[in-house]
């Protein structure tokens, strides 16, 4: 199947000169979580502005389901539902009004059941009388879902959804996510937390200074770009790294209990098991041993400074 | 076209209406009350008729565009000048919606609050001084025809503005010199040769000559010249707005 969002060679320059985003090429499968991260200021939210509409794009082409976003904005726009980073609602009305009043802007027939589900989705029902104003931030932010979520998008753009939300709002959008994933829908998500990108996403692509730096599966990045890292705990401390270990490019700590041997997974450098018949060989025991991976925020990191 | 978001925005601004009775109904009505008692019978008074009305009367179709001019702006132009402030205009520029349908919610609900408010005055003045309507077609024709034109004209000064200060200044320094000045409480007639002929450039002059003449059926400039003039400022309104669309000028950049 065709993705559902295609973005190709889109660019965009500011008024002031500034060129915030420089040819993009980007596409989404059907019904993936895709994540976009990147630096402050990289671009993302501009790339999702334009995307939604909100911002016009200085060259290139997005189609959504093979809609283009210039000629066919109405059908491209109907299937996006956005929820933008920023606490931005009409503060003088209800939580009803507001909700449904973004399902009539999207022209979809009013239908109070499908809201109230959403409303109780968010656990927002026992609210839906209350002005936007008296709502707190996480309730807000709430608010926000699901006014995107009320005219039953296919495609949902989540822009920094989790910057400043407390632990539950986060669980329950996850749940939600999941639960949006499950019939369908696209979820495409920025964010700095990599964490997050690293429990949620399918595919995970980084932009840094309004360029696409990479796409990947998020599994296929963690292998490819993964480092992994082998601790172990010395059963007597050494005061230094001997110097028949110089080829492993070992790390001891301060107390000289611990000692790292960091390793990537397409590395040419002697495997695990040579390290160890070599300590054995050279009499240092060790009374624990670990091997972690490096996480998805490594990878940016390291990805970001090359790039640097 | 989608009705459904024309209707959505346009019930949306006038629940707006309802929610702020006080200041968007009962405020104008208070000073339209005002300038009754103190033009109308206070000083009024010790004035002899205009063009064979009394004062009083003669002021009424003045005062009722003074506030159809300044309400039209301020309705339209805060409109869509709060969601830009706020941010939640991201939702209408992601929404299916043409800026045809965006003009036509925005501009209807603002229009149809200054008519009603125009109607409203119009009761209250019947309150005070006896009236008569010679034309209400032309009346009728006159009140929403100036209420949609400057309802665009406060929709482009949203658009435009940048701050608060923008938004107050425009009505502030100009229309509000415009319609003192456009014979709200005098013929020009009444005025020396050359300051009738710099009057004469004043757009407003045409709108409350109109006006009055479908009351009374007397009038400082030819009715055909104020209609014209009035559906000439349509025009420009609405060039305006579609070059605004069209580039997207401070909505889409």
């Amino acid at each position: 199947m065709p993705s559902i969002i295609s973005i190709s060679g889109v660019t965009k320059t500011y008024a002031t000169g500034f060129k915030a985003l420089k040819e993009i090429n980007l596409d989404i499968e059907r019904g993936e979580i895709f994540a976009l991260l990147g630096p402050n200021g990289a671009g993302k939210t501009t790339l999702i502005s334009i995307v939604c509409g909100i911002v016009n794009r200085s060259s290139g082409t997005v189609t959504v389901d093979g809609h283009d976003i210039g000629r066919d904005y109405r059908a491209a726009r109907s299937l996006i539902g956005l929820v933008p980073q920023e606490l931005t609602i009409d503060a003088f009305e209800s939580v009803w009004a507001t909700v449904n009043y973004s399902r009539g802007l999207f022209g979809k027939p009013a239908n109070p059941a499908f809201v109230e589900k959403v409303l109780r989705d968010l656990s927002l029902w026992d609210k839906k009388d209350a002005k936007a104003i008296t709502l707190s931030g996480g309730m807000k932010r709430r608010l926000m879902i699901a006014k995107a979520l009320s005219h039953e998008p296919r495609v949902l753009f989540l822009d920094e959804p989790t910057a400043g939300v407390d632990v539950e709002l986060r669980q329950d959008m996850w749940a939600m996510v999941r639960r949006l994933r499950e019939d369908g829908v696209t979820i495409i998500l920025t964010t700095h937390y990599i964490e997050e990108a690293e429990a949620m996403a399918d595919r995970v692509g980084v932009i840094n200074r309004g360029e696409i730096v990479l796409v990947d599966g998020k599994a296929e990045l963690m292998r490819k770009l993964g480092r992994k890292r082998l601790v172990l705990e010395l059963r007597a401390p050494l005061a230094s790294i001997p110097e028949a270990f110089s080829r492993y490019a070992l790390e001891l700590s301060p107390d000289g209990g611990q000692l790292t041997y960091t390793y990537d997974n397409q590395s040419e450098r002697p495997g695990v098991a040579s390290l160890l018949r070599d300590l054995e060989a050279a009499g240092i025991q060790f009374r624990d041993i670990d091997t972690q991976n490096s996480s998805l925020e490594e990878i940016f990191v390291n990805l970001l400074r090359q790039e640097a | 076209m989608n009705l459904r978001a024309v209707w959505a925005i346009y019930r949306v601004e006038m629940a707006r209406a309802f929610r702020t009775v006080l200041q968007s109904i009962i405020s104008p009505v208070i000073s339209t009350s005002l300038y009754f008692v103190v033009f109308g019978s206070a000083i009024g008074s010790r004035i002899t008729e205009i063009d064979g009305i009394s004062y009083g009367a003669f002021i009424v179709p003045g005062l009722i565009m003074l506030s159809l001019l300044t309400q039209s702006i301020s309705n339209a132009s805060f409109a869509i000048y709060f969601p830009k402030f706020v941010g939640s205009i991201y939702e209408l520029l992601s929404a299916p919606v043409s800026y045809l349908e965006i003009v036509i919610a925005y501009v209807g609900g603002a229009a149809t609050k200054s008519i009603i408010l125009g109607l409203i005055i119009l009761a209250t003045a019947s309150l005070f001084v006896p009236l008569t309507i010679l034309h209400p077609f032309w009346m009728l024709a006159f009140l929403v025809l100036t209420a949609v034109t400057f309802s665009l004209f406060g929709f482009i000064i949203g658009i435009w503005a940048k701050s608060f200060e923008q938004l107050q200044l425009v009505p502030l320094l100009i229309i509000t010199p415009l319609t003192f000045l456009g014979g709200s409480f005098y013929s020009i007639n009444m005025l020396p040769d050359v300051w009738r002929t710099v009057t004469l450039f004043n757009p407003v002059v045409y709108l409350i000559s109109g006006f009055r003449w479908s009351f009374y059926g007397k009038s400082d400039v030819s009715v055909g010249i104020s209609l014209g003039m009035t559906v000439v400022f349509l025009l420009i309104c609405i060039a305006i707005v579609a070059w605004i669309f069209r580039t997207g000028y401070r909505l889409r950049n």
